[in-house]
């Protein structure tokens, strides 16, 4: 492991995506994630990389769409309202199944909202961002040392499984400062891309990248052949932290900044004796059910926080699907919930218990 | 028996879709041509776009990406940016070009993205099926404008050559049109030069293509071709706006 | 042997707040100590207030947002006025009486009182009244090894401006010994 240094979420962020390989950066300036493209806009040049500032966010994620039709790792990052913005290129990647890496460091909405921390992108980043039946692979980091880590897991995944992958993060943890260790070794070959628009040099069959298919019953069985690669990552890409959950009466279901807020009520109920513990998935799609499956069992509650009015809170009741009574907890429009208000929220309903 | 005429190479033997009478099959096997003589199809890479002629990338031999509508231009400069060696070209109509991709296209003129841009313009929307395009002339009647374009309400044209050889990223800037021989070799000549400043490094270079639609505007090929002539190219004259090797001048 | 804190420092803009409280961040992470920086972001910076929250601790940091602070670094009356009700009892807090007036009210927390912007003046360290508030809360509290701190220093100025090392140095010894 290197020496820990201190950096901020987004900066260390864009220096983790070059250490993985990442040579290609199209963005727009947005607060709260303008220092990932500061960021690249230093460094891209002495790696011998593309950083170039778009005329918007919908020409930034087709510029993305462009560098990974030809192969490149490559990446953008936003913040909300940008997201929106990118969410037409994010259908075509997905459309086109090609690998891209799409950074969110969250703020409030809707509209302008707000420049504060949020969570209010969940179902965005979930459900669909964008038009059409399709999934993205969602990344939820909950400490600078975990955005570093996460994002060349990202780049990985999105090769592997040709598609999108999103990291979403928020305007605290792409604003803190926390000790970090950047890889060591950077990434120094990548996976080969045989379907890659880069030229045929008249040795192969020319190769095309397109996500229009005009006749019904050719996009509905291509639609069938990619909901079977994303019922595989469903199976074998959830990731959760599992936090004092074995003698848990209650858990806490949260992720990112929320889970880190959690985490401190937690520790405080703990201290009075409370046995509440905390899923904090890691992987937003896939969703970690398998990890509210093995808990449900033996845990009387649940209870979801998040920075938003609740959005996961569907995904928890869907997985916990009636069988325990699931609570939500959350403060939104900017506002980071305080640990005391989540202890009194836990003792509300260990009271209950 | 000697060979006197054959699809270029970096053409798909396949048949195309457009209607009878439509310019952009003489357009694309003028692109193939280009792209033959200069030996350059193993690595080209082509965009398609929205609009009549979204199956483009079936009709070339040299990779093809197909591009949301009026986003080429930034899927382009994605693709030329991982590979300067790459020879990419855009194929796009007035809508793409003109209306939904303006910002695409200005953007991606003004920073010199060494690209090749083969524009279309109809002055129609052709294949949703005959509205105004940002290119349709004052008066004319489409399916969105029934009663004549009227520009108290509708606004004027784009002259898109005029308006991007005011940026000093644009190497090339020539309008052309396909209505008969000599016009043709005129296009050919000119698509071919706009391959040529893409590979020299030059910048952004664009051919606007002066085309017909017969069946969005009622008439039969020929009088379309008459028609492009009596009112297309006084409102769009043909020429050279920009070429940075030969100073500004017109045909 | 370090101690746990969760410090807020709070002032105008420009005055070096999230600079000061990056030096105690990485003076705690010398120290082996887990450590968190969070500032407060956006127009605000621009010449209006500034604050940012900053975490020691002997285990991993949870909320990084520092709430009920058990210190309060005050360098502006606003910032005094806004965050003095929250101060742990028992809580420190710090004020540059040379830009604050007003007397801390509350009985149950310590009251330190230090004219560092005119300390700062006065010693030749004009602008680094922060650095005098780093080095009186460390002389207070002890967040750290005086070699942590120093490393702590080294580490937070910018190889650009390797030049001001000497002079951060300066002013936390002034505050330190004030």
């Amino acid at each position: 492991m290197s020496e820990r240094v201190l950096m901020k979420g987004n900066e260390a962020l864009a220096e983790a995506a070059i250490s993985a390989g990442c040579r290609h950066f199209f963005g727009y300036p947005i607060t709260p994630q303008t220092e990932v493209a500061a960021y690249m806009a230093k460094r891209m040049p002495k790696v011998g990389g593309t950083y170039l500032q778009a005329e918007s966010e919908v020409s930034a994620i087709n510029m993305v769409l462009g560098a990974s039709s030809a192969g490149a790792r490559v990446m953008t990052s936003s913040s909300s309202p940008g997201i929106s913005l990118k969410s037409e290129g994010i259908s075509y990647l997905a459309g086109s199944d090609l690998p891209a890496l799409i950074i969110n460091v969250q703020r409030a909405g809707p509209g302008l909202g707000g420049i504060q921390p949020s969570q209010a992108d969940y179902w965005q980043a979930t459900r669909s961002t964008g038009h059409g039946d399709f999934h993205i692979l969602v990344l939820a980091p909950s400490t600078v040392q975990e955005m570093v880590d996460l994002v060349a897991d990202a780049f990985d995944l999105g090769d592997k499984y040709r598609m999108p992958v999103m990291i979403l993060s928020d305007g605290m943890l792409g604003q803190m400062m926390e000790p970090v260790s950047l890889p060591e070794k950077a990434v120094e070959s990548l996976p080969e891309k045989p379907w890659a628009t880069n030229g045929h040099k008249n040795q192969r069959k020319h190769n095309v990248i397109n996500s229009l298919y005009i006749n019904p019953p050719e996009l509905e069985t291509l639609l069938h052949e990619r909901y079977k690669k994303y019922d595989h990552i469903n199976k074998t890409e959830q990731r959760a932290e599992e936090y004092l959950t074995d003698d848990a009466d209650l858990i806490i279901v949260a992720y990112g900044a929320s889970s880190r807020v959690s985490r401190s009520a937690i520790d405080m109920a703990r201290a009075e004796g409370i046995k509440v513990g905390m899923i904090r998935p890691i992987t937003l799609w896939p969703y970690p059910v398998d990890y509210i499956e093995k808990n449900v069992n033996h845990v009387n509650s649940f209870l979801c926080v998040e920075m938003s009015m609740g959005q996961m809170v569907d995904d928890v009741r869907l997985a916990v699907n009636g069988r325990k009574p699931v609570s939500f907890f959350g403060r939104t429009g900017g506002i980071i919930p305080t640990p005391i208000e989540v202890l009194n929220e836990i003792k509300k309903i260990a009271g209950g218990i | 028996m000697a060979t006197l005429f054959s699809k270029p190479h970096a053409m798909a033997d396949v048949p195309l879709h457009y209607c009878p009478g439509c310019t952009h099959g003489i357009v694309h096997r003028l692109i193939a041509e280009a792209i033959d003589d200069l030996g350059i199809e193993g690595r080209t890479i082509g965009i398609a776009p929205v609009g009549c002629s979204v199956f483009a990338y079936d009709y070339f031999n040299c990779d093809m990406v197909e591009a949301a509508h009026g986003r080429a231009p930034a899927v382009a400069t994605g693709i030329k940016r991982v590979d300067p060696d790459h020879v990419v070209f855009t194929y796009q109509g007035d809508g793409d070009l003109a209306a939904i991709g303006t910002a695409e296209t200005v953007h991606a003129a003004t920073r010199g993205e060494n690209i090749t841009v083969i524009f279309i313009n109809n002055a129609i929307y052709g294949m949703t099926g005959g509205q105004m395009a940002p290119t349709s002339l004052p008066g004319q009647v489409t399916q969105t404008t029934p009663y004549g374009r009227d520009v108290k309400t509708a606004g004027y044209p784009i002259r898109v050559c005029e308006m991007l050889s005011t940026l000093d990223g644009v190497a090339l800037a020539q309008r052309v049109t396909v209505d008969c021989v000599k016009n043709v070799r005129t296009a050919k000549k000119a698509i071919k030069k706009a391959f040529e400043y893409q590979i020299e490094g030059l910048g952004y270079s664009i051919v606007e293509v002066v085309s017909s639609c017969p069946t969005n505007w009622g008439l039969s090929p020929k009088d379309a071709l008459e028609w492009l002539r009596q009112n297309m190219l006084p409102y769009y004259p043909l020429g050279v706006y920009k070429d940075v090797k030969e100073g500004e001048s017109r045909e | 042997m370090s101690k746990s804190a969760n410090i807020l420092l709070a002032g105008f803009g420009g005055q070096g707040i999230l600079f000061a409280g990056k030096v105690i961040a990485y003076a705690g992470l010398m120290d082996g100590m887990e450590v968190s920086w969070l500032p407060s972001y956006g127009p605000e910076m621009r010449g209006g207030t500034a604050n940012c929250s900053v975490c020691l601790s002997s285990t991993p940091i949870g909320s990084p947002q520092v709430v009920t602070p058990d210190v309060l670094v005050a360098m502006n009356l606003p910032s005094l006025d806004k965050f003095v009700d929250a101060v742990v009892p028992g809580g420190i807090i710090l004020v540059d009486s040379s830009l604050i007036d007003k007397k801390v009210e509350r009985t149950d927390v310590k009251t330190i009182y230090i004219p560092a912007t005119k300390i700062a003046e006065d010693s030749g360290f004009k602008g680094m009244a922060n650095m005098i508030m780093v080095g009186k809360l460390f002389s207070e509290i002890k967040f750290c090894s005086e070699e942590s701190l120093d490393k702590g220093i080294l580490k937070s100025v910018p190889p650009k401006k390797e030049k001001l090392i000497d002079s951060n140095r300066g002013a936390v010894k002034v505050g330190i010994e004030s």
